[in-house]
Order: C-alpha cells, then sequence, then structure tokens
C-alpha cells in the first residue's frame, strides 16, 4: 500500500493574526506554524495507523518554501517513512494542485489524502481538483476509511447526515475529524525523522487563477451587554427590540 | 454568456442555500447584462428559482445522477454550463458544494472563490470577491483571474429575497457514458432532528458547564421554543454527552446563524472559529471570566440551571404576547 499524505504549514490556531501596513499580506514574524491539524490528525495518523496494519509507505507532499521543512520534519517525526517538498508558493489552490498531480502522476499511490480545509485560508479545495486532475474519485469530509484489499470503505459527512460509500483504489480522500486520534511525536520518531529522506522537487509551471490583493482583520463585537442573572427575560426583549433576533 | 446556479432539493423543497445562491447569481447576470439558469436534479416545486431570479431552469436528467456523486455531478454541470455558454458558476458552499465546486473548476480551469460572504466587485473581466480567511478571524479579497469564474457562497451569509419572477423549466438529458465511477453507495443515515445545523437561523448551544448529559432537557427545551436548533461544545461532543453532529467549532460544524446562545461554554478560541459568524452571541456562563464574554453580544453571569428555565418562561411569554 502506497499513500500519500498532502500536507499544508498553517500558523498554529492560537495564533494573533496580523497583516502588513498596507494589508497585503500575512505577518509571519514570530509566528509558530504547525501542519494543518486536518493533515495531521486525521489524514496522516490515519494513514499511519493503516499502514501499520496492511504494511507499505507513507510519503508526505508539501507545496512549499524551505521554511516549511520544519513542519514536514514534524510529520516525518509522526511516522511518515520519506517527504517530498514541491519548491513552489503554495498562493493558489489550483496551482498547488497541479504541483501535487504532476509530481504524483507516475508515482503509483493507492490513497491519495489531505485534510478537509486549511486552517488558515480554509479553502477545501485541493483534494477535489486533484482527484480531477488525476482521474481519479475523490470522497470529501471522510470521518472512517477502512481498507480490504483494493477497496476502500469510506464512511463521509454529507448534507443532512454521513453516507458509507465503497470504492476501489486509487482515490482520493479529505479527512474530517473522527478519521483518527492525535499522535505526539517522541523522541525516537523525532531522532528518526532527522535523516528520513525529504526530497526537493522543482516546480512545474502552474496556472495561477487566483491572488489575494487585500486583508482585512474581522471586526471585533462591541462590548458585550451585561443581563441581570435574576431577571433573564430582560434579554429575550433585548433579542427581539434591540438585536431583532427573534 | 450566462450565470450558471447549481441548485438542490432537500425535504421536497428548494434548499434555502440554494436560493442564496439563485438570489447572488442573478445580482451577477445584472452588472453582466445576461441571466440566470439554475439547474437541478429531482422533482419538486420550483416557482422559487423563478422567483429568486432565474430566468431559466434546467432539470439535469441521467439515471446516473441518483447519487449526487461528484464525477457524474461535475461531468453533468460541466455540460450544462457548456450548453448555457456560462461563464459564471455559482454553489452553496454546502457538502456538496465542497466536493463538486473546486472538481468543476480543476476541469474547466476556472478560479474559484470557495466560501465566499460578499457580492463581487466586477471590473472588466476581473471578479473580487470576499471571503472568510484564518477561520474567521479576518476576511480576504480574492481576484478571479481566469476567463470562467466558480463561486462558492458561505451558507447563511446573504438574505433570500423572492420576487415575481418565473422561470422557464425543461428537462437536460446528459451524457455520462464515457465514465463510470467506482464509488458506490452502501449506506445513507440522514440524521433525524428537524432542523438541520448548518442551515439554522437560531441555535441553542450548551457546554460542560451542564454537568452531564442528563441535565440537557432544558437546553432542548429551549431550543424548542425558540425553534432553534441545538449544537454543543467539542468536549460535550467527545465524552458522548450529545452526538458528534451537534459538535459546532474549528473540528466540528461551523455556522452563522442569526442567533447563538452559548450555555455553560468558555469560548475556546477553537469553538469561536466555528460560531464567531453567527450575527448576535448570546453567553450563559458561571465563571464572568469566561472568555467567551469578550465575543459575545449579551451575557448572564449565573447559574444556568436556574437561568435556562426562567428562559424558557420568558420565550413562553414572549410569544403568547406576540401572535
Amino acid at each position: 500500500m502506497k499513500i500519500l499524505v498532502c500536507i499544508s504549514n498553517v500558523p498554529d490556531t492560537t495564533t494573533k493574526i496580523s497583516f502588513s501596513s498596507d494589508n497585503s499580506a500575512f505577518n509571519a514574524a514570530g509566528v509558530q506554524f504547525v501542519i494543518n491539524p486536518y493533515d495531521e490528525w486525521y489524514a496522516l495518523v490515519r494513514a499511519l495507523e493503516l499502514k501499520e496494519t496492511l504494511g507499505g509507505n507513507v510519503t508526505i507532499v508539501h507545496v512549499g518554501g524551505p521554511e516549511s521543512e520544519a513542519t514536514i520534519r514534524k510529520g516525518l517525526a509522526i511516522g511518515a517513512d520519506d517527504a517530498v517538498r514541491i519548491d513552489a508558493e503554495p498562493n493558489d489552490a489550483f496551482a498547488v494542485a497541479e504541483q501535487i498531480s504532476a509530481y504524483v502522476k507516475d508515482k503509483g499511490f493507492d490513497l491519495i489524502l489531505a485534510g478537509k480545509e486549511t486552517i488558515n485560508y480554509n479553502g477545501s479545495m485541493v483534494g477535489a481538483m486533484l482527484a480531477e486532475l488525476l482521474n481519479m474519485p475523490f470522497i470529501s469530509m471522510a470521518t472512517k476509511l477502512d481498507i480490504s484489499g483494493t477497496t476502500a470503505t469510506i464512511e463521509h459527512d454529507i448534507d443532512g447526515g454521513t453516507e458509507v460509500v465503497e470504492c476501489s483504489l486509487p482515490l482520493v480522500l479529505s479527512a474530517n475529524k473522527g478519521m483518527a486520534e492525535a499522535r505526539i511525536p517522541n523522541m525516537r520518531g523525532i531522532m528518526a525523522a532527522r535523516t528520513k529522506p525529504l526530497t526537493v522537487v522543482p516546480a512545474v509551471a502552474a496556472d495561477k487563477l487566483t491572488s489575494i490583493s487585500s486583508y482585512e482583520l474581522a471586526k471585533g463585537r462591541t462590548e458585550c451587554k451585561f443581563i441581570d442573572a435574576a431577571h433573564p427575560e430582560q434579554l429575550i426583549d433585548l433579542l427581539h427590540n434591540e438585536a431583532k433576533a427573534i | 454568456m450566462s450565470v450558471l446556479v447549481y441548485t438542490e432539493i432537500a425535504k421536497g423543497k428548494i434548499k434555502k442555500a440554494s436560493l442564496e445562491a439563485v438570489n447572488y447569481g442573478s445580482r451577477i447576470a445584472a452588472q453582466m447584462n445576461t441571466t440566470v439558469t439554475a439547474v437541478i436534479i429531482g422533482d419538486a416545486d420550483l416557482t422559487d428559482l423563478g422567483k429568486a431570479g432565474a430566468k431559466k431552469v434546467l432539470k439535469l436528467k441521467n439515471d446516473k445522477l441518483s447519487d449526487l456523486n461528484g464525477q457524474y455531478l461535475t461531468a453533468a454541470i460541466e455540460q450544462a454550463a457548456s450548453a448555457e455558454n456560462a461563464s459564471v458558476i455559482i454553489f452553496s458552499s454546502d457538502f456538496t458544494g465542497k466536493e463538486i465546486a473546486p472538481r468543476l473548476a480543476a476541469k474547466l480551469k476556472a478560479g474559484i472563490v470557495a466560501g465566499a460572504v460578499g457580492d463581487p466587485v466586477i471590473s472588466g473581466d476581473s471578479f473580487t470577491v470576499k471571503k472568510n480567511v484564518f477561520s474567521g478571524k479576518a476576511t480576504a479579497m480574492y481576484s478571479i483571474h481566469s476567463a470562467k469564474k466558480i463561486i462558492s457562497l458561505l451558507p447563511n451569509s446573504f438574505p433570500v429575497t423572492l420576487g415575481e419572477g418565473t422561470a422557464e423549466v425543461s428537462d437536460f438529458a446528459v451524457n455520462l457514458d464515457s465514465i463510470n465511477s467506482p464509488v458506490k453507495v452502501k449506506e445513507v443515515k440522514k440524521v433525524t432532528s428537524e432542523l438541520n445545523l448548518p442551515d439554522a437561523e437560531l441555535v441553542v448551544s450548551a457546554g460542560r458547564g451542564m454537568k452531564g448529559p442528563e441535565n440537557w432537557a432544558m437546553v432542548e427545551e429551549l431550543a424548542k421554543e425558540l425553534g432553534a436548533a441545538t449544537a454543543c461544545s467539542r468536549p460535550v461532543a467527545d465524552m458522548h454527552w450529545r452526538p458528534h453532529h451537534e459538535h459546532v467549532g474549528q473540528t466540528g460544524v461551523a455556522i452563522r446563524p442569526n442567533l447563538y446562545i452559548a450555555i455553560g461554554i468558555s469560548g475556546a478560541i477553537q469553538h469561536l472559529a466555528g460560531v464567531n459568524g453567527s450575527k448576535t452571541i448570546v453567553v450563559i456562563n458561571s465563571d464572568k471570566e469566561a472568555p467567551f464574554f469578550k465575543s459575545a453580544d449579551y451575557g448572564i453571569v449565573g447559574d444556568a440551571f436556574e437561568i435556562v428555565p426562567k428562559l424558557v418562561e420568558a420565550v413562553k411569554n414572549f410569544k403568547a404576547n406576540h401572535n
């Protein structure tokens, strides 16, 4: 079983976000970067669990510059066998999908996993695009994944419920919460990660179809208005007359 | 040239998110001096599509489309877009939209903005569209450079306006002979609750402060009186006090209701990421230092077990006086 896990390098969830003075770029100075949680906790860990029971190899692929290598090494420390960094700036979902598809197309992966979305750009796009470029089926928002022979059984979220599907390999899947429990790298894994192969692949020509022209911090709420706990009925009046919420 | 909008039927009606998308598409069409064509699978009363602004409705016809299989559906929408000479395609960014819209974007080499929260600023052939980034902590303006453009809308971010328009409805036969998807649907489990959480206008949510699943009756009663959906925080779902589909937050469902009432939830940043798009937030917590109060519009500091039953009575009185 050859498994590929796509990982993104994202600011840690608790990061206080800021932008350049002209609001044209994210200010990365002093920001702690991590593996995108959906890529790590669910996609990568489930891939490792499958490898442990079925045998095989787990490769990490990442599109980004050399600044991402600490994040990639963390994926190796958790247990991936090897990693590939495609040396391109990940600034458009389609261009990222094109980079990954160009690398993947003749490698014979049985299973390609990604997180359901990144926590910085919240696009939820690369997995589906990659599936289209590779002409593979795509199962989104998977919460359970089991493999038997060359068939995957997947439970995934759909509008208004969940669905169980069967699909022959290869396929692309996006992982949602529930696929696996988080793993913390141990010292042996961290030591081993230093010597695991991390190959840098040059970028191919790709089509950048979108770009971000400016950012704006979300407006905070105005001061919280407190209501006396002895008179919660005042809340209902405020919700009706002031907030017009009911 | 036209604007194509993918729409869906749920529980025998056009989905609200689909009407949001048709409205959005018709505002774009007006600026581009063209019209909206809606595509849909299945049968229902389709008059609201015309009222929302569609001039044409194409009912996509092929037996393979019964499962909303991504490969088939992408090909079907592509064929409809081609027949309608659509340069802009609109989806709702719900689960189906997240599966199909980027796949279609890759097929058409169309630039896509997924989860838009504003109308596009149209300048010549360039669209600039606002979307939430950093899990709601910021917004970004995305420019789409390609000739074909796809926008999917964050649900509950746009009002629905129904006018007097009518749409011409016709069947559109889709040819899927060349595609054989290996995906087979084995089982579909629909959530049985009456209100679908991501679509709900009002949400009552509770967390560890409720102390145990046996205390949820008052939360459910408040939700019922308000006509709200129920939700919960992550620890509560992880401890199996409540089903996982109720978990809102960064790793659960992201919601943007008109009103979000959080009871006994401290307001961890991961929880806020899933609810900070709510228009009005009410926080009820016994700890006046709970961080959630900083993100709330209204707060009550006190014991939920005393406050919630009083709120239920207050809502009943309110309803009695406003009918």
